[in-house]
């Protein structure tokens, strides 16, 4: 596999997303709404009542963490459903698979196209989110929170987890769908399952300690194999032009 | 160049291409005819190893069709203008074709080169910077068909590179696959137009799932066995219909003042159909030959394998 073939592809799929406002929105605002609401409402809380005491502050951070688990798993969605159905749309893929390029390399730049945006806008988002917290929390705390192993767990191993998965997930719906609304829609069912840990973790169910989290990584290992196994059986060029509908 | 024996796609059941041998030369324009669904557009897949064969054997130049480690050089040597020119819409004409330089491995300068050149030859060059989706369906398969050139490659595939273009964006179309046969390039045209085979094409393979006929379009013409003369009289009645069935030609059909015959040779038999008129005492008017045409062998060709 050549990785500068991966990279050419991934390069104008990029190229292309930045002209569109909806993708370049779910990139930029998602994390960056995210990463300031949460440490804004502990502002305002703290000032209108006192807010969250020091005790109950390392409970509550980590659930608040969880979100940069959640946050790559919605940002590759739209990004891999245009890029594929989008193809498909254009009827442009048959002139790609036409290229001396193996279908490992397509599916790579195309997977790429979509991972990237999702890491790099998880990575910011969380540098303020972590900035911000600590300068909203140091009050009560009297040390910085941020960074700790915990969060740095779910950023290089969760977050790259989810959004591999999220990806994989999105190729497998786009052969079957022809429509990058629907497809984006199905895709992002990829999140629930981690909003169903954060609420979870918020009522008490679980608690997202080291512990729980490398639990998690394993599971979402396990599972991007998997998917990994399906969307390269999906993406062979015989399969695409003969049965993608 | 290209070579195929036995050449056989099964989707399940239903056989899409059945047993097709065929050998295009280099520099050879090889136009593929058939109806729809009659496996031309997946014998052109099978042959850029977009799909697998089900059987028999297929080369392009020293590279086996099916063979993994030739797939990519066989991709390389070829280039495909698919029945949807499936451009980047979003992208510019110049970018849509850069983008494949590099997947075709060009050089920096070889890109520059081949998008002025093909884009100029096109008459796209004032167009380089506009953006793919505003083009007519005529600029769309022009640039197309310089994606597939972009890399220079020695053997061209084209699926139905004229259908539903107007009949001017037609004429530009067969005019540039004429500059590239000039060019000694080896173009394997499917299509469903008689007329732009028979102009532009070498040689002809009759498609209808098996290949049917292979030849240059006057041997097809030919093949069809047979002339017509057509003899307009002052009138026709049943005297003069009588002595010419007498000389039992081939089908005979006729009006009120005019017969037509088929004739396998028309020098021997037409003297003898006239004076058979003239003995019955009908008055010919005129007597022409006409004969055979590509679209005759075509369709009897098609309908004889149905």
């Amino acid at each position: 596999m050549r990785l500068s073939k991966s990279w050419i592809i991934a390069k104008k799929d990029l190229k292309s997303f930045i002209r569109k406002k909806t993708i370049l929105y779910t990139v930029v605002a998602l994390p960056l709404l995210i990463s300031v609401l949460f440490p804004v409402v502990l502002e305002i809380s703290s000032r209108k009542s006192g807010g969250v005491s020091a005790a109950a502050l390392p409970t509550l951070l980590p659930a608040f963490a969880f979100f940069y688990v959640i946050i790559p798993a919605i940002i590759p969605t739209p990004i891999a459903s245009y890029s594929i159905v989008g193809e498909k749309i254009e009827k442009s893929l048959e002139p790609l698979l036409a290229t001396p390029t193996t279908d490992g390399e397509i599916l790579l730049g195309k997977s790429l196209a979509a991972f990237l945006p999702a890491i790099v806008a998880t990575y910011v988002g969380a540098a303020i989110f972590m900035t911000l917290i600590d300068s909203v929390t140091y009050g009560k705390l009297h040390y910085l929170y941020y960074p700790n192993w915990e969060f740095g767990l779910i950023l290089l191993v969760l977050s790259p987890l989810a959004a591999t998965l999220s990806v994989e997930l999105s190729i497998v719906v786009s052969s079957r769908v022809n429509d990058v609304r629907a497809a984006s829609q199905l895709g992002s069912l990829a999140f629930l399952p981690f909003m169903g840990i954060y609420l979870a973790s918020e009522i008490g169910l679980i608690s997202l300690d080291t512990n729980t989290l490398l639990i998690i990584a394993g599971i979402l290992a396990a599972a991007a194999l998997v998917l990994f196994r399906v969307s390269t059986a999906t993406f062979r060029r015989e399969e695409i032009l003969t049965k993608w509908k | 160049m290209i070579e195929t024996e036995n050449l056989t796609k099964k989707f399940g059941d239903l056989t899409a291409v059945d047993s097709v041998t065929l050998r295009v030369d280099e520099g050879e324009v090889f136009g593929f005819l058939g109806p729809n669904g009659a496996g031309k557009t997946t014998t052109v897949r099978m042959l850029c190893c977009l799909i697998s064969k089900t059987s028999g054997d297929a080369r392009i130049g020293d590279y086996d069709v099916g063979n993994e480690a030739d797939s990519l050089k066989i991709r390389k040597t070829i280039g495909l203008v698919p029945d949807n020119v499936g451009l980047y819409e979003d992208l510019t004409a110049y970018d849509n074709l850069d983008y494949y330089g590099k997947l075709y491995e060009c050089t920096v300068s070889q890109r520059k080169e081949n998008i002025e050149r093909f884009l100029k030859m096109l008459g796209l060059w004032d167009k380089r910077d506009v953006v793919t989706g505003s083009f007519s369906k005529g600029m769309k398969q022009k640039l197309a068909i310089a994606r597939a050139l972009i890399h220079d490659p020695e053997i061209l595939f084209m699926d139905e590179p004229t259908a539903n273009l107007d009949p001017e964006s037609s004429k530009v179309v067969r005019e540039f696959i004429l500059d590239l046969k000039k060019q000694k390039k080896t173009i394997f045209l499917n299509t469903h137009n008689l007329d732009e085979a028979q102009r532009i094409c070498d040689r002809i393979g009759i498609l209808n799932t098996k290949l049917m006929a292979v030849g240059a379009p006057q041997e097809l013409e030919q093949s069809v066995r047979g002339r017509t003369t057509v003899i307009q009289l002052e009138y026709v009645n049943d005297q003069i219909l009588g002595a010419l069935k007498k000389l039992s030609p081939g089908n005979l059909s006729s009006d009120d003042k005019k017969v037509t015959i088929e004739v396998a040779d028309p020098e021997k038999q037409n003297p003898d159909i006239v004076e058979a008129i003239v003995g019955a005492g009908g008055r010919v008017v005129s007597v022409n030959v006409v004969g055979s045409s590509l679209e005759d062998a075509y369709l009897k060709l098609v309908r004889e394998s149905t």
